[in-house]
């Protein structure tokens, strides 16, 4: 397993510290509301189709610095996409966050890469994803509605002892 | 006129010999990421030490068959080994008598068996039934089912700001429908070790009989229910340095013959026909179908290596790391701990500021230091202080000063990465 502490490195402390695109948004087209209830992460996603493409994007919540930082970033990546290529990078981030991708292939993950090293720690892959859950379930949502809990993309039931 | 000070010097453990009780533990020889194993989640469950294992391998080895049968060796050896085992319990929470000993798979199912044979016989529309914001979730659900089902209400005793019941609060919610109280002895999330005795004989003053939930009290101090005079106590023997699997309920001889059966069929009948079955007297009423005699047996052999080592001095050399671990981590700058209970068990919750739990856990977990991070089972606790989320760090008797500095040490390091 590689030390996680690698995991824990500047871009991911440093969007951490200073999310990117936190916050709300005035008129949202699209929003979904993910949450995990086996750590108590939740996460809000807004975002404004402008024809098929994401004019602008927010976050907002309560979690961890892998959620927080995968959320930033996210925002980040997509912002200006098509819903398309939207699609593209949340299947490509699961799948490397699950260890799936080739990342020595063809792929967008770009910066995204520093949460490589996330694949090596199942427990906390959940954390890494629920942006990305949020950010699908929201592209697929009814117009300004979020997702109800059964809907909720990282529901699960309550957790262990 | 000199004044005395009762001065605590840190390290209090007095009394066990830790070093020789941790070559009993084969899994505290560890190794994780390259680090010694420091195993700080105990309240989750607890270690076994090679006695116990050996117990196991015995029995299996030599003398399982199932129980109550057949007349042949085996099953006449393990049937008398698991009876042993019950009396074995019985000693060790000073029942009075060895058919008030339930077998069930731990403390969730004996609550649920409560509330099955107890509570839907007895409790229905527009009775109360009392529980306690720091329950676990496992002695709030169950109750939650009841009322839905039959009409009846939940009370809630609040908890104060260091984590203690407000016993005046507990007074003040019993009336005429008050039918039930189920209330934790000791606090998983918080460590707090509530005054069950007194709220036992406040309830009993009003006829209302009490489940005291002590899977986490069990581990870690001397109990007596006949002294507390509850009418349940549901507790897990993995907690116990026992097996997964294998909990107890004690129950009133009284209370449980009144009660319905909790599962139905094999052993806890006595006769059966289409037209009518007759149930079987306690305790085999409530142990439907063949149980898990091994972890049974196995957890009679944990209270048998408890015993020997003394539940009083388990639980002064856990007060000696209590008390340790409190005045160190108080030191951190940035750290809150979530239970200032003055009455304590060994359970610390915290929180580091602008750190979230859940990358503590992770972080400590690369030094070799095993805590517990979320919500503890205890959702309503976490609501009452507003928080989603904390670690914990839960003491056994095998644990030594050295790994609460160890477990500072991981918190400070923590703190760096995050500077
Ligand atoms: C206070 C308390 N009650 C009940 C339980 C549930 O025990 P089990 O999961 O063994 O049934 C736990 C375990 O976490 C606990 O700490």
């Amino acid at each position: 397993m590689t030390d996680p502490r690698a995991l824990y490195q500047e871009v991911i402390l440093d969007h951490n510290k200073k999310p990117r695109n936190y916050g709300t948004l005035a008129h949202a087209s699209h929003q979904a509301a993910g949450h995990n209830p086996l750590c108590g992460d939740h996460i809000d996603v807004a975002l404004h189709l402008s024809g098929e493409c994401i004019a602008c994007i927010a976050f907002q919540g309560a979690s961890c610095a892998i959620c927080k930082a995968s959320a930033s970033m996210m925002t980040v990546a997509v912002k200006g996409k098509t819903r398309a290529e939207a699609e593209t990078l949340i299947h490509e981030f699961t799948d490397m966050s699950t260890g799936k991708l080739d990342l020595s292939g063809d792929h967008h993950i770009g910066r995204l890469v520093v949460f490589a090293g996330i694949a090596d720690l199942p427990v906390r892959v959940k954390c890494a994803i629920l942006p990305w859950h949020t950010l699908h379930a929201a592209l697929n949502a009814v117009e300004s509605t979020s997702t109800e809990a059964e809907l909720d993309p990282m529901h699960v039931t309550i957790g262990d002892a | 006129m000199t004044t005395l000070q009762m001065v605590r010097k840190e390290p209090a453990a007095p009394g066990l010999d830790v070093e020789r009780i941790r070559a009993d533990f084969p899994i505290l020889r560890l190794q994780v990421n390259g680090k010694p194993l420091v195993y700080l989640d105990n309240a989750a469950s607890s270690q076994m030490p090679q006695q116990v294992i050996d117990r196991l391998v015995r029995y299996q080895t030599t003398q399982h068959a199932n129980i109550n049968r057949a007349v042949h060796a085996l099953s006449e050896i393990s049937t008398n080994e698991y009876e042993q085992a019950r009396r074995k319990l019985q000693h060790f929470i000073h029942a009075r008598e060895e058919r008030e000993v339930i077998f069930t798979s731990g403390t969730t199912d004996a609550i649920n068996l409560v509330m099955h044979g107890y509570g839907r016989k007895f409790i229905g529309p527009g009775d109360e039934i009392i529980l306690t914001t720091m329950e676990h979730h496992s002695n709030i659900v169950p109750w939650q089912m009841l009322a839905e089902e039959k009409g009846a209400t939940i009370r809630v005793v609040p908890i104060n700001d260091a984590g203690e019941l407000v016993i005046d609060d507990y007074e003040k919610l019993f009336n005429e429908r008050t039918k039930f109280v189920s209330v934790m002895h000791v606090s998983n999330a918080l460590g707090t070790i509530n005054p069950v005795k007194q709220m036992i004989a406040f309830a009993h003053a009003r006829g209302v009989p009490v489940l005291v939930d002590g899977a986490q009290a069990v581990p870690h101090m001397q109990v007596d229910v006949q002294d507390l005079d509850c009418d349940f106590y549901a507790f897990s023997g993995h907690k116990l340095c026992g097996p997964t699997g294998i909990g107890i309920l004690y129950g009133k001889a009284a209370l449980l013959e009144r009660m319905q059966p909790f599962k139905g069929g094999g052993d806890m009948i006595l006769s059966v026909t289409f037209e009518k079955t007759t149930y079987n007297t306690i305790p085999h009423k409530f142990e439907a179908g063949t149980p898990p005699i091994a972890a049974a047996i196995g957890l009679g052999a944990a209270v048998d290596y408890l015993s020997a080592i003394g539940m009083d001095a388990i639980a002064d050399h856990e007060l000696g790391l209590l008390n340790y671990a409190t005045a160190q981590l108080s030191r951190v700058p940035g750290v809150r701990i979530i239970g200032t209970a003055k009455n304590k068990a060994a359970v610390l919750s915290f929180t580091v500021d602008g750190v979230h739990p859940h990358d503590i856990g992770t972080l400590l977990n690369q030094e070799g230091v095993a805590v517990r991070t979320g919500h503890h089972c205890a959702q309503p606790v976490m609501q009452r202080y507003k928080l989603p989320a904390t670690s914990r760090a839960s003491f056994a008797f095998y644990n030594t000063l050295a790994e609460v500095d160890a477990l500072i040490a991981g918190i400070r390091s923590v703190q760096k990465v995050f500077s």
